[in-house]
């Protein structure tokens, strides 16, 4: 087998974990609906159909290299961001503000493409930051002006600058840590890391909340959130963050721990965040786009505060 | 040669479009016609809405709709008008002459008796983006000449952000899409109107949209 050979085999290891996991989530499901026809399963049911897309499609854009996946992930920042739009009012005499923000998104992923860091860091939070208010005041619309500015660049933030945190770590030790090489601890592994353990979270805060748990963290912006399921959760994700960490990452064992942390608590973050925005304008879901889970915006949400804040920690401490 | 342009618009123009720069979120596509005859009635604010009207439909089925437009605006251009007679197979009708609705629904009866998919959008105009007008007695015409046709209510929103009336500069926005459920023509003009406005206005307040202003 010249094939497996040639492939990271931490890369081989996580993706049959990973196979594993939803195999079994599906058996499960299969089984629970079997067991127990008086109780409805469909929405669970979509929803583990959904993760095996989802899980298929990021698992695929990480293996042609570099280009493809940062072109995935400036596709899923495009969705996110059209989703958000979609969702906030917007002002008519913004339309063309809205068209600017669209086209920031191939200029940030493309900073990261020829490996640009300081532009990267700086291109949203400075010259986006200035020049959205300006296109605002040439157009001239000073009625709803603040809210506008505001909403649109808290998007912006969110949905491209955080999210682009994924396509950076590619650059993290060198270009490319690629899928074919046997690389211990390669950019793509370090997004791998960071997405496996954000995504695995979620579910475990979501299990840990289910089965144990009353007293409710932020209980005017998400009922269903409980210190149960956070703390549960949470110490998962660090025990998983902790097993993981010396195939996918340069962590020593101290600093897994705290990446753990940093990763259940920030994605915990970002899920309520995006929670308040919802109960904000009244929706449910972000979208429909995923059936079971709601819209992009509600699967990417914990992403958009682990991607930047695991960055920063592993670049801080490893590079 | 024209085959070859609907087959290349569908999947070229029409799918791409929908789902990759605009995107759906679609309630109820169920109640949405599986066969002709049928008359789809839908809200105005957009170049587009034909677009995302045609594209919850599977090719061969979408092959079958036919959109009543406005003659007056879409013969004015030669390519336009080769575009929207070849391509999007329109009904016309001419805003401007008298005799424009009896013409327009003698094409549509024809149309139906062939087991098309009429399209309508009885506000005639795009108007004003993303606000809900009175509707046009046209539509009533059409349901009492083809009283066996089910009048399928489609409220559309979304599509008059991403293309005003106007506007050049596409701007990508998800696109809602509510079908309601059928109505039949119930024999007088005045209630089948009122039905049909009350089951738009329902429509419309399911979103919970803010106004775009």
């Amino acid at each position: 087998m010249k094939l497996f050979e040639t492939i990271n085999p931490s890369f081989l290891a996580v993706l049959s974990g990973t196979l594993f996991l939803l195999l079994s989530a599906t058996i499960i499901v299969t089984l629970l609906s079997r067991l127990r026809p008086a109780r409805d399963f469909e929405e669970l049911n979509k929803r583990v159909k959904t993760w095996w897309v989802i899980a298929l499609l990021f698992l695929g854009a990480l293996i042609p290299g570099l280009g493809v996946t940062l072109a995935f992930f400036a596709f899923l920042s495009f969705l996110a961001l059209k989703e958000y739009f979609s969702l906030i009012p917007t002002r008519r005499a913004d339309r063309r503000v809205l068209f600017y923000a669209y086209l920031a998104i191939p200029i940030q992923y493309a900073w990261v493409y020829v490996d640009w860091y300081g532009m990267f860091a700086i291109f949203i939070p400075v010259y986006m930051f200035l020049f959205l208010p300006l296109k605002m005041v040439m157009i001239g619309e000073t009625e709803g002006f603040l809210q506008a500015v505001g909403t649109v660049y808290w998007g912006l933030m969110t949905t491209v600058y955080s999210l682009s945190h994924l396509g950076a770590l590619l650059l993290l030790p060198h270009r490319g840590g690629s899928v074919w090489r046997s690389e211990t601890a390669g950019g793509v592994s370090l997004v791998l890391y960071v997405v496996l353990l954000t995504q695995l979270n979620d579910v475990m805060q979501y299990i840990w909340g289910k089965s144990l748990g009353k007293a409710k963290v932020v209980p005017s912006v998400s009922p269903g959130k409980t210190w149960a399921g956070l703390i549960g959760g949470a110490s998962t994700t660090v025990l998983l963050s902790v097993a993981l960490a010396p195939y996918l990452t340069p962590l020593s064992l101290p600093q897994s721990v705290f990446a753990g942390a940093v990763i259940g608590l920030g994605g915990f973050c970002g899920d309520i965040t995006v929670s308040a925005i919802k109960r904000d304008l009244h929706q449910k879901d972000s979208g429909t786009m995923l059936p079971g889970h709601g819209g992009i915006l509600d699967r990417v949400d914990s992403l958009t505060y682990t991607a930047p804040l695991f960055f920063h920690l592993v670049r801080y401490l490893s590079f | 040669m024209e085959a070859l342009c609907r087959f290349l618009f569908f999947f070229g123009l029409v799918k791409p479009l929908t789902l990759v720069v605009l995107g759906l979120n679609v309630r109820r596509q169920h109640l949405l016609p599986q066969a002709g005859p049928a008359i789809l009635v839908a809200n105005h604010n957009s170049h587009l809405d034909t677009v995302v009207l045609l594209s919850l439909f599977p090719y061969r089925l979408a092959m079958k709709v036919r959109p009543v437009a406005a003659a007056d605006y879409f013969f004015k251009n030669r390519y336009l008008a080769w575009f929207v007679v070849n391509v999007l197979r329109i009904i016309p009708v001419d805003r401007r002459l008298r005799t424009g609705a009896a013409e327009m629904s003698r094409g549509v009866s024809a149309a139906l008796r062939a087991g098309d998919i009429v399209l309508v959008f009885p506000e005639g105009t795009r108007g004003e983006p993303e606000s809900l007008s009175q509707f046009r007695s046209g539509i009533s015409h059409i349901a009492m000449s083809n009283p066996g046709a089910p009048v399928i209510p489609v409220f559309l929103h979304g599509a008059g952000k991403a293309l005003p009336r106007g506007e050049a500069m596409l701007v990508p926005f998800f696109c809602d899409v509510f079908v309601g459920e059928p109505l039949f023509w119930c024999g007088e003009k005045t209630p089948f109107m009122a039905a049909l406005q009350s089951r738009f206005e329902a429509l419309a307040v399911e979103g919970d949209f803010a106004r775009w202003k």
